[in-house]
């Protein structure tokens, strides 16, 4: 089996769901048996409107869910883009929601997947999704979790509430498509 | 998530009885006892400071219950009051510190500076609590459950000491739903009405002579502690047999540290890890083991050095033992402590 | 001859350590003989606090645990919330609950806890010698207010009952005394009453009583029982504070 060390920041404003996001991608990564960590900003971050989690995915033991240098970063919203462009490892995965950011990335030595995330969720039915938008471009890069994986995760993670799940997986679906029409090779 | 799987380990334990205050960042302890309490019939009370949170918990542990509180750094500092008297009445409790930056109102970053103040007694008299040093949220939920037991077995406060690392992951947890609560112990000398016996009482004061005296009384404290300590003492050594230099580090820092352990073994470096899993009592005779051979040991802590005071004791060289500690919140990185390691020498 | 004046079968055969003329005796004796008429005695544990009555369970017979200083009803909430069909009761002075453990006391009040508080109110710290209480009179000379309270420097007494009279929780406050066997008497029925309200789960209630301190107050047993009828109760008035409670 290939190794697989992941580390993700997911960030944005408090609503849109990049809590909810990094433990999607949490939750995917130990249902295929592998160590995974969640770990959120909390306290005074939380309250000054920005919001992020790291999450930790790897076949070996994880040292510190703390990342400082994620291999994807998954951006919602202008400030998240000026704090973390910069970690972003050479190479690296950036998912940028570009309805939220007035501003292009700088960095030419990363794989850029841009697309009006919250505009697509709108179009979708439900602005909420946007994050899962975004999770089915960063499955369909990384090619770790495939659809059925994500789908049964998504239902998990909808409990009692079904009603839910249908919008969820369409917007997987349009990140995945999405990421195949960019093909940042 | 690391608090919620202390407050399952505690219910798992037969834990029924829950007091707390809120702080960053172990807020989601309590909130997760409060709902979890209403299933099992059990109390949960948001108090209305650490101060009396403690003091219900010695309320609720004088009538006979498993009971537990938690906070953090500056909240625990309140608690070492309560914490002091449970010691001197002998009384079982279980006592959660899910450690942030300080002194004083610090931050909410995790911190590993609360070590003397866990494992020297920190409130007043000659006292220990047992303290355990979780490093995963496996060890969050099994630490806790573990300390009720302990907690009953010796009459004593017995801490779970984690940070907000610890506290705030989310890792897989994994338990047995149908699992049993460490064996109870008959509590004889828990109050519930002089029914059938004579009356009797819990009470720290000690103003008598002979037996009945506080230095007798102590005498016998000291006697359970070195007990204790032959027995209940818990440490990981980590490809520490043939390390020439061997990292001891504890809690978040202790996982970080495994793997640099790794990542310099690949490189061919002889480097082991000590982490200790209790830090009262403390591994003295597994490192004092190791410090026979020409081992050189590096500790490192969230915190301007405290551990380490008890490496030292334990190895008897301080040109062999170094240090280096990140304070305030300040977490320190894989690759910083390999750096730093290798600065030394 | 039958015996009409007996021990109490919930007070224990044994000499208290308390001063001539102090009120805690008598406090004491009340209290068991109540105890005994509910027939209780097994189903009691007490909370003695911090402070002159640390040693109550010298002389009580029936189980009693010690709280660190104020922290008396916080102890009590944990005992009768995990033995809710036992009879708990906090017996503190006035440094106990109305300094160090305001917070406590007004907590369980407004929790409704359903607990018994006997509050004994001598206006002076007893057991460390005779400093300042949050109960002083101003105008009482004590080893803290040399040159008397003046409210200027001092504040003023904190009439507790009052105070605890507006929390829903609370459903029955009375304050009584115990310088004349009449007040005694209602001493006696007053505690007898708060213990039923708990019998009957109704909720937090508190009998303050006004004792003396001869030793501290430089009075005579007899003139400290005169002082309360002339200054004391002047400012802690005697009577129900407050009866029935708003909550469900």
């Amino acid at each position: 089996m290939t190794r697989i060390n992941e580390s993700i920041i997911c960030a944005g404003s408090g609503g849109q769901g990049v809590m909810l996001l990094g433990k999607f991608l949490a939750n995917a990564g130990m249902t295929l048996g592998l160590n995974v960590t969640w770990f959120p900003s909390y306290g005074a971050e939380v309250r000054g409107g920005t919001a992020h989690s790291f999450i930790r995915i790897s076949s070996s033991a994880i040292a510190s869910p703390v990342v400082y240098l994620p291999g994807t970063a998954i951006i919602m919203n202008r400030p998240s883009l000026d704090k973390f462009e910069n970690s972003l490892v050479p190479g690296g995965l950036l998912i940028l929601n570009v309805s939220m950011c007035g501003q292009r990335p700088e960095r030419d030595d990363i794989d850029i997947v841009e697309a009006p995330l919250t505009e697509e969720a709108v179009k979708l039915g439900n602005i909420k999704v946007a994050n899962m938008i975004a999770a089915g471009i960063y499955a369909a890069r990384k090619k770790i979790f495939d659809k059925e994986l994500m789908v049964s995760i998504i239902e998990k993670m909808a409990g009692t509430r079904k009603e839910l799940v249908p919008v969820n997986v369409k917007a997987i679906e349009k990140g995945m498509e999405i990421a195949g029409s960019q093909d940042g090779g | 998530m690391g608090n919620e799987a202390c407050g399952e380990g505690a219910i798992q334990a037969g834990c029924r009885f829950y007091a707390g205050y809120p702080i960053t960042p172990q807020n989601e302890l309590t909130a997760y006892m409060s709902r979890r309490m209403e299933g099992v019939n059990g109390t949960f009370i948001q108090a209305e400071s650490e101060l009396s949170a403690i003091n219900m918990v010695f309320g609720a542990s004088v009538a006979g219950m498993r009971a537990m509180t938690s906070s953090s750094s500056p909240g625990i500092s309140l608690k070492q009051e309560g914490i002091s008297y449970l010691s001197g009445c002998e009384l079982p409790a279980v006592i959660i510190d899910v450690m942030r930056g300080g002194p004083g109102l610090g931050n909410i970053s995790p911190s590993q500076a609360d070590y003397f103040q866990a494992t020297k007694g920190g409130g007043h008299g000659d006292y220990h609590m047992i303290v355990f040093a979780p490093s995963s949220v496996q060890e969050m939920f099994d630490f806790t459950y573990k300390a009720f037991g302990c907690a009953d077995k010796y009459r004593m406060p017995v801490m779970v000491l984690a940070d907000g690392m610890l506290g705030q992951m989310m890792e897989p947890l994994e338990f047995d739903e149908d699992m049993k609560p460490p064996a109870v112990v008959s509590k004889p000398w828990a109050l519930t009405g002089a029914e059938n016996r004579d009356a009797q009482s819990i009470k720290s004061l000690r103003l008598g002579s002979g037996e009945a005296s506080l230095e007798r009384h102590n005498e016998k404290l000291q006697e359970k502690y070195r007990g204790i300590e032959k027995k209940e003492t818990l440490v990981e050594m980590y490809r520490a047999d043939d390390a020439e230099k061997v990292i001891v580090a504890y809690g978040s820092v202790g996982r970080i540290a495994r793997s640099c352990v790794d990542s310099l073994r690949e490189e061919g470096e002889k480097v082991g890890l000590v982490r200790p899993r209790t830090l009262w009592p403390f591994p003295h005779e597994d490192i004092r083991r190791l410090a026979r051979g020409k081992v050189d040991f590096f500790v490192v802590e969230m915190s301007a050095g405290q551990m380490v005071d008890d490496v030292r004791l334990a190895v008897l060289d301080d040109d062999r033992v170094s240090f280096y500690g990140r304070m305030g919140g300040g977490i320190p990185e894989e690759k910083e402590i390999v750096r730093r390691l290798r600065d030394k020498g | 001859m039958a015996k009409t004046f007996t021990r109490p079968a919930s007070m224990k055969d044994a000499m208290t350590h308390y001063c001539p003329g102090c009120g805690h005796g008598i406090i004491h004796r009340v209290l068991c003989e109540v105890i005994d008429e509910l027939g209780i005695r097994e189903k009691t544990v007490a909370v003695a606090p911090v402070g002159c009555a640390v040693l109550a369970y010298d002389y009580w017979d029936f189980d009693t645990t010690e709280a660190a200083h104020g922290r008396t009803p916080a102890v009590a909430t944990g005992i009768k919330r995990v033995l809710p069909d036992r009879l708990v009761f906090t017996y503190q002075g006035d440094g106990d609950l109305a300094a160090i453990g305001t917070a406590e006391i007004i907590h369980a009040g407004a929790r409704g806890e359903n607990i018994s508080v006997i509050f004994v109110n001598n206006g002076v710290y007893g057991m460390t010698g005779g400093q300042m209480a949050p109960t002083t009179l101003v105008g009482q000379t004590t080893a803290t207010t040399p040159f008397t309270r003046r409210p200027e420097k001092d504040g003023f007494p904190l009439k507790v009952l009052e105070m605890m009279s507006v929390l829903p929780g609370v459903t029955y406050l009375e304050r009584t005394s115990v310088h004349s066997p009449g007040e005694v008497v209602k001493t006696r029925k007053a505690i007898k009453r708060s213990f039923q309200t708990q019998l009957d789960r109704k909720g937090f209630s508190m009998v303050e009583v006004i004792a003396p301190c001869p030793i501290y107050w430089g009075l005579t047993p007899v003139m400290a029982m005169k002082r309360i009828q002339e200054d004391v109760l002047k400012a802690y008035p005697l009577g129900v504070v407050k009866e029935g409670s708003e909550r469900i």
